[in-house]
């Protein structure tokens, strides 16, 4: 089958040409910025660097960084770099882990989102004949209309379902054919539950690829997926901060996603020195938009660790790849002084044939933390006794700790008892008050 | 030969079980004999009904967890040191038992004990040459 594109010259531009593009991008954006943000300015000052010292991509290393707290020290306007009557649209992040982000954008800042969005649904083996459900979050959340407005620009008949409603999502699904699904990976593997449950099997099914992401997952939860539904399932990428989902998506290789790097820099830094360190290194993703209007930013610290890759890909596109992050520093728990990462636990959850709903619940007695991850029974490993119970609790605990290096206490508990991520799934719950 | 048993997991939350029996009554299940397995986090509901299928549908169609276990039945007299024979059986022929629980019929007079053993034809065998008599799903509805 031959490979399509959404916007092909960007897609398979050379590394050369693509290079020449960011560098003329760049040095226009540094302008508008320092121009309009007085707050990224500051910044830029405080480090001595002007727009005039930024001739191309490669003088970027010389811009300061923004982090999260300085969008909450900016919050809500400090960042904005047009006028308010320029700007069509806000879209807000959860704020679970602090206060929110508030991004703006103008309508170009929209068509550009969307553009991403429609490269990510044709990458998927979408087309204007596709019936595609989006089962994110519509709202202050950008999942929902992000993927509605790449949907709209491939002209795939657009079911904006949002998210929850599973039975309502299960009968727009059959009864209008939906051959694409966009929603999270745990909604996704909610809904293939529930189509199993009613009787479905995955050639029942007309969808032939999701999309998923805004959560983390593993290659196991996407075998899953991928089994129950009977489909290709692709991963996407993006944050609110720098646009929402498309900043990065996945192609047919799945061995990565490629960035929309025409609009977003990616750069690999040591979290501890800040130091861009080479393409191959695992070190934290960086991002630098290069043609927003609204809420541009700079060197953007994401927070997550990853790879990135300019190895040839077999589906054509030249825009470099990023591995799935592999962790995010506000992610990582640490307990009783050894890291943990939520995604080791679903790992160990989906080797030993249990669903990947958990929720890890940590808290103090003393000076000792308490480490309790609650699993959802399964039918397969019921049986009528509380020895039986209790062993595979057990060894569940067993192979966590082989995992992780500590031990937890582990809880079986009613099927769907966890609640479900209808938006995103609460896996973590800390109750120590080791801030205050 | 063969009597089938319900096991439910039920969490130790308030509610759980009524939500149980409610759905049972709603739908006219008879329940004959139950008994409860319970930790502090959770218990293990047993069953023994006039009608698995049933039953088995409609709590799955609630979203309970439910799985169903052969068990032994069997008949004894409604008198002292009648339980204690048919132990005495089991374990002569060396049967381990994981527990069981007994009940009463309304029409006749007589006791049924619901075992969960090892190995139920062995179980079986050995109470039949003891001149036990067992009890099947068939039997449950005459009750």
């Amino acid at each position: 089958m031959q490979e399509r594109y959404f916007q092909k010259e960007i897609e398979t531009m050379p590394a050369e040409q693509m290079k020449q593009l960011q560098s003329e991008k760049l040095v226009k954006q540094v302008k508008h910025v320092y121009e309009n943000v007085p707050y990224y300015r500051d910044l830029m000052d405080k480090k001595g660097v002007t727009p005039d010292d930024i001739k191309s991509i490669e003088d970027l290393h010389k811009l300061p960084f923004l982090s999260k707290a300085d969008l909450r020290d900016a919050y809500p306007y400090g960042l904005l770099a047009k006028p308010l009557k320029d700007c069509v649209r806000i879209q807000s992040t959860s704020g679970t882990t602090g206060r929110r982000v508030v991004a703006f954008y103008t309508q170009h800042d929209v068509d550009l989102w969307e553009d991403c969005c429609a490269r990510a649904i044709v990458a998927a083996g979408g087309t204007d004949e596709d019936v595609c459900q989006v089962a994110y979050g519509y709202g202050l959340f950008t999942g929902g209309p992000g993927l509605n407005g790449g949907s709209h620009k491939v002209g795939c008949l657009t079911l904006p379902m949002s998210s929850g409603f599973t039975d309502r999502q299960i009968q727009f699904m059959t009864d209008l054919n939906a051959t694409i699904l966009c929603c999270t990976p745990s909604y996704a593997a909610y809904i293939g539950e529930t189509l199993e449950e009613k009787g479905f099997k995955p050639e029942d099914i007309p969808l032939k690829a999701g999309i998923f992401g805004a959560e983390p997952w593993t290659e196991e939860m996407r075998r899953g997926i991928e089994k129950t539904l009977g489909i290709k399932a692709y991963d996407i990428y993006g944050l609110t901060e720098t646009t929402g989902p498309g900043v990065a998506f996945e192609c047919s290789e799945q061995t990565g996603m490629h960035i929309n790097e025409d609009h977003f820099y990616a750069e690999i830094i040591d979290p501890d020195t800040g130091e861009v360190l080479p393409e191959g290194s695992k070190g934290e993703l960086v991002f630098t938009s290069l043609d927003k209007e609204a809420f541009p930013l700079l060197r953007y610290r994401t927070r997550d660790i990853c790879v990135l890759s300019r190895k040839k890909c077999s589906c054509g596109r030249t825009l470099i790849k990023m591995a799935k992050p592999m962790g995010r520093s506000d992610d990582m728990l640490i307990i009783r002084g050894v890291n943990v990462f939520p995604s080791q636990i679903e790992t160990v959850l989906l080797n030993e044939g249990y669903q990947p709903n958990y929720q890890i619940i940590v808290d103090r007695k003393g000076n000792t933390d308490t480490f309790d991850v609650n699993v959802e029974m399964t039918a397969e490993h019921f049986s009528d006794t509380v020895s039986g119970v209790t062993a595979l609790e057990k060894k569940l605990a067993e192979a966590m700790k082989v995992m992780l290096g500590i031990n937890p206490t582990v809880h079986l508990v009613a099927p769907k008892s966890i609640v479900r991520s209808e938006g995103k799934a609460v896996r973590v719950i800390d109750k120590r008050k080791l801030h205050d | 030969m063969s009597l089938k048993q319900l096991n439910i997991f039920v969490e130790n939350k308030q509610g759980a079980l009524v939500a149980i029996t409610d759905t049972l009554a709603s739908h006219n299940v008879n329940i004959r004999a139950l008994s409860i397995a319970d930790t502090e986090e959770f218990g293990i509901l047993r069953l023994i009904v006039n009608d698995n299928d049933t039953a088995c549908k409609i709590l799955s169609d609630e979203g309970f967890l439910i799985k169903t276990t052969e068990v032994v039945g069997v008949k004894i007299g409604d008198a002292p040191g009648k339980l204690s024979k048919a132990l005495e059986v089991l374990d002569d022929a060396k049967i381990n038992m994981e527990y069981l629980y007994a009940f009463m019929a309304r029409t006749q007079k007589h006791a049924y004990v619901v075992l969960r053993v090892a190995d139920n034809k062995a179980a079986e065998t050995a109470l039949e040459n003891a001149g036990f008599h067992m009890i099947t799903d068939a039997d449950i509805n005459k009750l």
